[in-house]
Parts: structure tokens; C-alpha cells; sequence
């Protein structure tokens, strides 16, 4: 028979989950409706007077072949940093799990870019691509590469993408490395004993368990890519060159607070808000299946 | 008991010491300046707070022009405005539109019965602020005009006279295609493309850069960037670009810090660039005249300012606002102006700075400094020479500076790209034109 713990009485269980409704009402839920309440409105930016347009402003934005052009920047610039920061995370962390001694300076080496907030990170990496003074860009002109982020769009996105992976490699470090030391030993012995080497043991057995944490880990960065990254792109290309690195959220962010578009940028916040929404729903639906619990 | 005691002293202070401060009235003055440019602003905001008892300016330095203006925005929606707020000749649609959030400035003046002579401003940068029947709206604060800056070691390295005249874009073609063949790898750079390659250069020929007189006869305005002239320049440009003879850095004044290095011969740059210029080169520089096309238009007309102006805003007591008045009119004297205008490469705001600026023989110790103030009042400006004045402008620089990147990349011609940037900006002046019926 299953035994179940449960409260007597609706005092308590409320009092518990009420910081956590009270926080996501405050910092989510509030400002979603102002959002969507000022989508529908062209405000001046001082708010002295609005207009309502109803879905006037959303036609604006789908009408623009820019905008819709975006999506597509996002899309790309979004699988791009989930890949390229959740890979060499998988990566490091298996390294690190099979390292006997020294492996906690490793892990607090791994993690310390986590610390390091976005817009600095992104002039970190600007530093180091700058086309006059970059270490890296001198050292590629040795190489014969004349790097030049400002005019070529694929190396301004490659640099953006790397600026936005750099520090959640740590984030996702952490949590593939916690869920690697919960892999049972005996499971993996076993498959030695029968004679698998290590990358055989990897993949049939290793990655399988992993998939709960892989599959959090993917809902989080997506969402990560699509969410906080205008720091990192005003710092380093400021959407250019042309379009090339103009992704939503950072259109939302420009239009928002360089153009004082509110009803536009609110507008976008909603579309944005539609479509994370609607990936996760795609992700829990299709790949959620292939996870094992 | 002690604690009570300490309490209670502490209570007593705290409740006390603002009493001695109650006699001087605080303004709050926010600008967008820092290094050299906040430390002379801090000078100067010392030394009228030094001059009289009454008020107490208060700086704060809230980030860059966009960042700067943002922040007014926040705090004026939150109540809690500054008196003064910088805002960059950009924002200047924005502000003028916004009659409830903004004080005039020449109704300021007049209330707080402080020194105020519209006459007294250079037509050229008042004319920015100023209203189509003459009321001056903001005061003109920091102001300048593009300048080409010629490095003469650089020039006489790839075997070119670097006394050669550089007064047309003409003779600049030829220059580059020398400066090239000499082996200079940076003939050309540039800072604020739009702001110099099409705003400047269209007021310098004389054709409209957008219709209704720039902006300033209207909100319903179209661009007028694709005309012939802006297409054709923007085509040699785009010529150069691709030759290696202009060196794109990027949107903002990136190109400043090769040029200052010695890396590249020619720079089109602000004459505010002056301040920076002179204490990192080291190497013979000298400031020439804007080149313009000969032949095309009435160049040479005269350039038009960019930089920033000081709005008043609203929500303030009367004595505040006298406070404010009798701050501007300490920024607008001759003394306060002579010197910023020395210190900084600004242009001086009256015209009596400028010639005060004279009489102390600064421009003949500093050969070049005045290059900019005649460049701009060389000739009376025309409807399409005083200044522009579209909405959401911050954004349509954006959008032309996505186009431009088009064309010195090759993926565009300049007709293109400039018929795009039109199409792109028109959404946008409907937009904030709805915004502000």
C-alpha cells in the first residue's frame, strides 16, 4: 500500500507554497498583463497619452520582412548556443568525473564563469575579437584569417554565440556533473566486466540515465538563448552587422529602451512569450517521450 | 539606557542636519559625460555652486546619450524628473513632442527673470532647438560639426604632401588612391557614418535629407536619403570600401581610437574629437574644413550640429525653476562658454564666446580650433541646412546604419540600400507620428 504524507488542515500547505505564488505573481505574472495590456496600445514615451490600436501593433511587426527575418537569426542563434554550450559541459563534466584527485579545484575552476555577468562577458570576448587590438584576431592575422566581426555576419554571429555559450558551459557543468556521480557504479562495472570499453559504456548506458538532466538542461537553455542574451549582443554587435545578429529579445530590448517604442516592444514581448511557450509544450510533448526516468 | 541615549543622539542629528542644507535649493542636472568631458562638467557645476548661495546644482552622470535620456523617461513616468536633463540632438523630436513632460526653456527664463538674450546664440546651433516662430526650447549645451583630421606623418610616410588640399571629395579620391599605392593600409575612416556621410553631407550640398523642411515643418516627414547626391557619394564610398581605402570600424566612433593611434591618415570625425586628439596623437595632426563635392549642389553651405541640449522639465517648484534659470544662464556667459569651448572643441554657443576665444589668441596658438566654427557659419542656413528633426531618430540611425553596413560589405548598392533605409524609416515616422496626434 502506498503511504501518503499529508497535511491536516489548508493553513500550512498555503503558508508553504505562498512565497512561491507570491514571487511568480509579482515578478511573472503582473508584469505578463501589463505587457500584453500595452501590446494592444502606440503609448508616447513619457505616458502622457495612449492610443489603442487593438492588434495594430502586431500587424506592424509581422508586416515588417525584418521582424519576420528575425525569427529565423533566433532560430539559428538559439540551437547554436544550446549546442555549443551544453556539449563541451557534457564533455568536462564526464572528464571531471573520472578525475580521482584534484577534481574540486577543477569543478570551482569550471564553475567561476557562471559568475560573470553577461554584458561583461560580452566585452570580455569584444576584447579579445576586437579587429584592431584583439589577442585573438592578432594571432589569426598571423594565421593568415583577416577577422573582421564588424562587416562579416557569420563571425559576428559565431562571436555572439560563443560570448552567450561561454558561461553557461559552467551552469550546465554543474548539473551533467552532479547527475554523472548519481550513475550506480555497480550498473557501469557490470558492462566493464561484459567487456565494453569506456565510450561503449558512455553511450548505452551513461547518456541514457542522463536524459532527465539532459532534457531540463535543454527547456532551460532555450529558453536561456531566447530570454537574456541582449546583454551580450549590445555589448558586442548591437544586432549588426545589418541584421545579421538581431534576434528577437533583442528587439524587444531595442526598440523597447533605445527607441522608446513601448507598444511595439510590448508587442514583441507577447510573440516571444507565444512562441517559448509554445516550444516547451513541443519539447515536454515529443522529446519528454524519450526520456528516461 | 546607553543604547537609548545613542539612539536618540543619532535620531537628533539626523533629524537636524537637513535644516542647514533647507536654505539652498537643489537641482538635479543629469548628463551623459564622463573622463575628461565629467570632469570639466563637474568644474563647472563647482564653480556656480561656489558663485551664489541659493542653489546647490546637483550632477549625476546617468550613462550614455540613449541611456541617459531612458533614464529621464523612467524617472519622469516614476515623478521623480530631474530639473535638468541632457539629451542628444537625436532625442530632440522626442522631447519637443512630449509639451507636457518639458518646460521651455525660454519660458523658464522668462519666469525666473534670469540674464536670457535669444540673440545672443549662434543661429546655426540654436536654430536646432528652436521652434519654426522662434522660441528657443532647450539650451544648446555641447555642439559640434564633422571635421576631416588629416595625420601629416601618416600622409608624408606613403609619399603624399600633406599640405595637399583636401577641400573636395575630389581631390580626397585622388588622395586615397596615392595613400593606397603608398602603402598606408588605413587611408579613410570615419565616425557617426549617418550622421556625417548623409545628414552633414545633404545640409552641405543643400538637398533635403527628409521633407517638411528636415522634419522641422512637420511630423508627417518622409526621407529624402535616397537622392541622387547621398547615392552618389555613398557609391564612391562604397568604392573605397571595397578598394581598402576606407576602413569601416563600426556605428559609433570606433574608428577614433585607430586614428589617435596613428593608424590611419584621414579621419571624419567630430571637432569635439579635438579634446581626445590632441592629448593621445603623436604625430603632427591638423584639422581641415568638412571636403564636399564641388559642383553638386550649393556646396559648400554649411554643416549642421550634433551634441547635446539641456531640457527643462516639468513638475518643479517656481524656485527651482529660478534655480535652473540662473544655472543656464551661468552656462550661456561668455567667460563659462570661452573656456568650454577652448577645453573641449564644443562649439561656443554665443557668439560673443567665440569671439572672446579670439581676442585670447587661442585660435592662432591652436591652429585648426576655428576650422568648425566657420565651417558652420560660413553661409545663412537654408530649410534643408538648419538642423533635422524627425521622431524615433535613435532608431532610424539604427536602420541606416544596417544599410550602409550593406553597402561597404558589397552586398548592396548604395541605391538599394539608401531606397531600404528610406522605406524602413517611413514606417517609423508614421509610427511615432500616430504616437503623437
Amino acid at each position: 500500500m502506498e503511504k501518503r504524507v499529508t497535511f491536516r488542515g489548508w493553513l500550512l500547505p498555503l503558508c508553504l507554497i505562498a512565497p512561491q505564488v507570491i514571487i511568480s505573481a509579482v515578478f511573472f505574472f503582473y508584469p505578463a498583463g501589463q505587457a500584453i495590456w500595452q501590446s494592444l496600445f502606440i503609448p508616447d514615451p513619457f505616458g502622457l497619452s495612449m492610443q489603442y490600436v487593438g492588434l495594430g501593433n502586431f500587424e506592424f511587426l509581422l508586416s515588417d520582412k525584418f521582424y519576420r527575418a528575425s525569427f529565423v537569426t533566433t532560430a539559428i542563434f538559439s540551437i547554436l548556443v544550446t549546442l555549443a554550450s551544453m556539449i563541451p559541459a557534457l564533455f568536462l563534466a564526464v572528464l571531471a568525473d573520472r578525475l580521482i584527485k584534484g577534481s574540486g579545484v577543477y569543478r570551482t575552476l569550471l564553475i567561476w564563469p557562471y559568475a560573470v555577468a553577461p554584458a561583461v562577458a560580452g566585452v570580455l570576448w569584444l576584447f579579445m575579437f576586437n579587429t584592431r587590438v584583439g589577442v585573438v584576431s592578432w594571432y589569426l592575422g598571423q594565421l593568415g584569417y583577416d577577422w573582421n566581426h564588424v562587416l562579416n555576419g557569420g563571425e559576428a554571429m559565431g562571436l555572439v554565440v560563443v560570448a552567450s555559450a561561454w558561461g553557461r558551459i559552467s551552469y550546465n557543468f554543474l548539473f551533467f556533473f552532479a547527475a554523472l556521480q548519481a550513475v550506480p557504479r555497480s550498473v557501469i562495472e557490470a558492462a566493464a566486466i561484459d567487456g565494453a570499453h569506456f565510450w561503449r559504456r558512455f553511450f548505452t548506458i551513461v547518456l541514457p540515465l542522463l536524459s532527465p538532466t539532459t532534457f531540463f538542461l535543454l527547456v532551460v537553455n532555450v529558453v536561456y538563448s531566447f530570454f537574456e542574451t541582449f546583454g551580450v549582443i549590445h555589448t558586442i554587435t548591437s544586432g549588426g552587422p545589418q541584421q545579421s545578429t538581431t534576434i528577437l529579445v533583442y528587439k524587444v530590448f531595442s526598440d523597447g529602451f533605445v527607441g522608446q517604442d513601448l507598444g511595439s516592444s510590448s508587442a514583441q514581448s507577447v510573440i516571444l512569450l507565444i512562441v517559448v511557450g509554445l516550444l516547451t509544450v513541443i519539447q515536454f510533448k515529443f522529446v519528454e517521450k524519450r526520456v528516461h526516468y | 539606557m546607553k543604547k537609548l541615549v545613542f539612539g536618540a543622539i543619532a535620531a537628533a542629528t539626523t533629524a537636524l542636519s537637513p535644516v542647514g542644507a533647507m536654505a539652498q535649493t537643489e537641482i538635479q542636472f543629469w548628463h551623459a559625460f564622463t573622463g575628461r568631458l565629467g570632469e570639466l562638467v563637474a568644474a563647472q557645476v563647482e564653480e556656480f555652486n561656489a558663485s551664489q548661495s541659493d542653489y546647490t546644482v546637483v550632477a549625476s552622470h546617468k550613462g550614455n546619450y540613449s541611456e541617459t535620456l531612458n533614464a529621464g523617461i523612467a524617472a519622469f513616468r516614476a515623478g521623480e524628473q530631474p530639473h535638468i536633463l541632457m539629451v542628444f540632438e537625436v532625442g530632440t523630436a522626442t522631447m519637443m513632442a512630449a509639451a507636457g513632460a518639458v518646460k521651455p526653456v525660454y519660458e523658464v527664463m522668462a519666469e525666473s527673470g534670469a540674464e536670457f538674450d535669444p540673440d545672443a546664440y549662434i543661429g546655426a546651433v540654436k536654430g536646432y532647438y528652436t521652434t519654426t516662430d522662434g522660441q528657443m526650447l532647450s539650451l544648446p549645451f555641447n555642439s559640434s560639426t564633422p571635421v576631416l583630421w588629416v595625420n601629416r606623418d601618416a600622409m608624408e610616410a606613403a609619399g603624399v604632401d600633406p599640405d595637399t588640399d583636401l577641400s573636395t571629395w575630389q581631390n580626397v579620391d585622388a588622395v586615397l588612391e596615392q595613400l593606397k599605392a603608398g602603402g598606408e593600409d588605413c587611408p579613410l575612416v570615419t565616425a557617426w557614418q549617418s550622421w556625417i556621410h548623409l545628414e552633414n553631407l545633404s545640409a552641405y550640398h543643400d538637398v533635403p535629407f527628409a521633407t517638411k523642411e528636415n522634419g522641422f515643418a512637420g511630423l508627417d516627414t518622409e526621407l529624402a536619403l535616397n537622392g541622387e547626391v547621398q547615392v552618389a557619394h555613398l557609391d564612391k564610398m562604397g568604392e573605397w570600401a571595397k578598394d581598402g581605402e576606407f576602413i569601416y570600424t563600426g556605428r559609433r566612433n570606433e574608428g577614433g581610437a585607430n586614428f589617435r593611434a596613428g593608424e590611419c591618415a584621414l579621419f571624419t570625425e567630430s571637432s569635439a574629437g579635438y579634446a581626445g586628439i590632441k592629448a593621445e596623437a603623436e604625430f603632427a595632426f591638423d584639422v581641415r574644413p568638412l571636403p564636399y563635392w564641388e559642383g553638386v549642389g550649393n556646396a559648400p553651405l554649411n554643416t549642421i550640429i550634433g551634441g547635446a541640449s539641456l531640457w527643462v522639465m516639468q513638475g518643479h517648484d517656481a524656485e527651482e525653476y529660478n534655480g535652473v534659470g540662473e544655472f543656464l544662464a551661468y552656462l550661456s556667459s561668455t567667460p563659462v562658454q570661452a573656456q568650454w569651448h577652448q577645453d573641449t572643441g564644443y562649439l561656443p554657443i554665443t557668439a560673443a564666446a567665440g569671439d572672446a576665444t579670439r581676442e585670447s589668441g587661442f585660435y592662432d596658438e591652436n591652429p585648426g580650433t576655428d576650422v568648425a566654427v566657420m565651417q558652420m557659419t560660413a553661409n545663412e542656413p537654408t530649410a534643408n541646412s538648419k538642423g533635422i528633426r524627425l521622431g524615433s531618430f535613435d532608431q532610424i540611425r539604427g536602420i541606416i546604419d544596417e544599410e550602409l553596413e550593406g553597402i561597404w560589405s558589397g552586398d548592396k548598392t548604395a541605391q538599394e540600400a539608401m531606397d531600404s533605409a528610406k522605406e524602413r524609416g517611413d514606417a517609423l515616422l508614421r509610427r511615432f507620428e500616430q504616437a503623437n496626434m
